[in-house]
């Protein structure tokens, strides 16, 4: 038994290095295949593979090179397992570079340990903490989802915008709802808005009458609620309700979803929130192609960004015309953003082809990529409102 | 004149009602706890779980009544479920009784050790409940939600604050009140009633003079259950079910038994009151409420907050503290814990 694992191992590294061959690229994926959301990341692998496949196939990715794709998993939460993974993608694989990771807390971890150290580059398609807006990363890490604190901007012009002056807000006790709640404060203070009271609170539990009745003494009128639709949010809402405490919520966009306005019904008609994403034609280009290839068909709620994650990759390496590791780092801001050719999703032969002639591309994607200086996406989000029974999209910001 | 109706009208909406449900809902819990420590001698661990197993029962004949299309018009169809929830959950209760602790009280065991024992029994019924419906919240409300909505008091009064009464809150507060009337009534004029007492008052003398233990066991054991059952589902309806929320209730049932004299029917219901309703009066903002009262200069800018609402359960540990170090036996003379 014993010889026959030892012949085997030899066996897959001697295959392993096999296929290796001159005109293969090796790329890492790290993604959270097992952990909170599991369900999420199949969709997200297929779609950066599927961005990956399109530069292979046009033949003329580095003179007709194609890219070999390596999964590894990042857990989602256990920043031990997702550096270890990174760190056996990055020296034992030799990959070039790296799509992911995907929760913020992983994603800093990989980005300080491994990133960092050995100059890969890496594009998080779903990383949204503002703290990774300052993390050192020497110019390597990129995110094509946009920051937190960018939603909690957008959402305080919005409220501002329809002349309400005075929010208490709640937020659920953890770093998505923390930061989220920080970002709108800041913006909501700054932009001569009042903040009556802030106030966390614990999700899982039964009764939120205490929180609400906290929450509706300090006098606003309306509610910003940074939780989650089918946890704590939806208590405090339906508490607030019954109570008569509130009748107007703002959200984001943890808590935009039709389960909520199936659970609470009509009393929360005139509610409005932010939700990211976007109108463009890339999105729609996107579920095209990504149609019977990818998991979620290309449905998933950061498909779009990882596929987005993948292309980019593809397009600097072409545009640095090497896969030399910090040549690629170079070129990714370049091939992102304006001026250029603009590259939907599904045209990646033709970007590649602009490229390989010296000319200059704007991959826009399926989600209209455009990166600040810190290399992550501004972002568009969607100002949704409550009528009738569901959720009606207003206009993108 | 207004302000004084208002600010009333405001601490009844947010204070006094939800209060005296929750106070209602503790009352019943606690006195399941208490009763099973008058007369068995141990603090049973276990109650909060065996709440969660007679309202997961409950639940469960509840939706089968609504697949049938079988209602209760206005009130819950939980209440017609409600006899079978308990009367399963007495069963198991009594053969768990029989299985597990009875082997303990007939080797004459240290109160500690049943203790240890009634852990390890919440611990499989904890399971057990997770394993059969989940650990997900379950909605099992139906009927008329509201006697009174907060909107329409408005209209109805024209003051500016809104009351608003659940119909499971008025539920709970009526089925509390007839529950503790007819334990009581059963407590001191019944034949078995009056032997409970004598057992929990001196087990020795109750045996010479001829009472049944067993019989004294397995009715305080159906009692215990029937309450916990009871008050499971009054706090299902009125908030939601999740296993876990019914195992956190433990703390403040515990509190409320203690503070009131553990072993005294009586000090359960004061000591449920009172911890309910200190954790409502501390965490609560009195903001509004003052400046309704106040004249406009006095009108405190601050929220008038004493604790945040985080720190509500730290308030039945506090009480709880603090009894054991003034008055070690509650409020109405119980044992010594």
């Amino acid at each position: 038994m014993k010889k026959l694992l030892l012949a085997t191992t030899i066996l897959a590294g001697l295959s392993a290095s096999a296929f290796a061959g001159e005109d293969e690229i090796k790329m890492g994926i790290i993604l959270g295949f097992t952990g909170p959301i599991e369900s999420l990341t199949p969709g997200m692998g297929d779609s950066a593979e599927l961005a990956f496949k399109e530069a292979s196939d046009s033949g003329i990715l580095l003179g007709g090179k194609k890219i070999v794709a390596i999964r590894a998993d990042s857990t989602c939460i256990d920043a031990a397992a997702a550096t270890a993974a990174a760190e056996r993608l990055v020296t034992a694989d030799g990959v070039v570079a790296i799509m992911g990771a995907d929760c913020s807390g992983v994603t800093t971890a990989i980005v300080n340990n491994v990133g960092v150290p050995n100059g890969v580059v890496m594009i998080s398609p779903s990383a949204t903490s503002p703290a990774l807006s300052t993390i050192e990363d020497k110019g390597n890490f990129f995110r094509t989802a946009p920051s937190d604190a960018r939603q909690g901007v957008v959402l305080a012009d919005i409220v501002l915008g329809r002349g309400i002056k005075e929010v208490a807000i709640t937020y659920t006790n953890n770093d998505y709802g923390k930061g989220l709640s920080e970002a709108f404060s800041n913006a909501f203070k700054a932009k001569g808005g009042t903040i009556t009271i802030t106030a966390a609170h614990e999700d899982g539990k039964a009764d939120y009458s205490a929180e609400v009745g906290a929450l509706s003494a300090s006098g606003a009128k309306e509610l910003v609620v940074f939780g989650y639709l089918d946890q704590g949010g939806k208590g405090i809402v339906q508490s607030s309700i019954d109570s008569g405490a509130f009748s107007r919520f703002i959200f984001a966009d943890g808590m935009i979803g039709q389960a909520i306005v199936d659970a609470i019904g009509d009393d929360l008609i005139g509610s409005f929130g932010t939700a990211p994403g976007g109108d463009n034609d890339g999105a729609a280009k996107f579920l095209e192609i990504a149609k019977g290839k990818v998991a979620s068909d290309g449905k998933g709620p950061f498909d779009g960004n990882s596929y987005d994650a993948g292309a980019l990759i593809a397009l600097a390496m072409q545009a640095a015309g090497s896969m030399d590791r910090a040549a690629i780092q170079a070129k990714v801001m370049e091939v992102a953003n304006a001026p250029g050719e603009k590259i939907n999703p599904g045209e990646l032969a033709k970007g590649l082809k602009i490229l390989a002639e010296g000319g200059d591309i704007d991959y826009v994607g399926a989600t209209d990529v455009e990166f600040n200086d810190v290399g992550e996406v501004f972002g568009a989000y969607k100002e949704l409102e409550v009528v009738k029974g569901k959720f009606d999209t207003i206009k993108i910001h | 004149m207004t302000d004084f109706l208002n600010a009333i009208v405001l601490f009844s909406n947010f204070v006094l009602v939800p209060g005296l449900a929750y106070g209602s809902q503790l009352a019943l819990g606690a006195l399941g706890v208490t009763l099973v420590f008058g007369i068995l001698r141990f603090a049973n661990f276990a109650h909060g779980d065996t709440m969660a197993f007679g309202t997961m029962i409950t639940i469960l004949i509840t939706w089968w009544f609504q697949s049938m299309g079988i209602n209760f018009g206005v009130l819950p169809t939980a209440l017609l479920a409600l006899p079978f929830g308990v009367v399963l959950t007495a069963l198991f209760v009594v053969g768990t009784d029989r299985v597990v602790y009875r082997y303990y009280r007939e080797r004459k065991t240290e109160p500690i050790i049943i203790v240890m024992v009634s852990v390890g029994v919440m611990f499989v019924m904890n399971g057990l409940v997770r394993f059969i419906i989940g650990p997900n919240d379950q909605r099992f409300a139906d009927g008329q939600r509201f006697l009174i909505k907060a909107r329409e008091f408005k209209e109805m009064t024209g003051l500016d604050e809104g009351l608003a009464i659940r119909s499971s809150q008025a539920l709970t507060v009526v089925v509390a009140v007839v529950l503790v009337a007819a334990l009581f009534w059963y407590l001191q004029k019944t034949k078995t009633g009056k032997a409970m007492r004598a057992f929990s008052d001196n087990e020795d003398l109750a045996l010479l003079s001829g009472i049944d233990p067993d019989k004294i066991v397995r009715v305080t054991w159906i009692i215990a259950a029937a309450l916990a059952t009871i008050a499971g589902v009054l706090y299902g309806l009125d908030k939601s079910f999740k296993p876990f929320t019914y195992f956190q209730l433990l703390l403040p049932m515990f509190a409320a038994a203690i503070v009131g004299g553990i072993g005294q029917p009586v000090g359960a219901i004061v000591g449920g009151f009172v911890v309910a309703f200190s954790e409502v009066t501390i965490t609560y903002a009195y903001k509004k409420f003052l400046i309704y009262l106040l004249p406009n200069e006095w009108a405190p800018s601050g929220l008038m907050q004493l604790l945040s609402t985080d720190y509500k359960f730290a308030v039945s540990f506090i009480i709880l503290v603090v009894v054991l170090l003034v008055r070690p036996t509650g409020i109405l003379k119980g044992r010594l814990f």
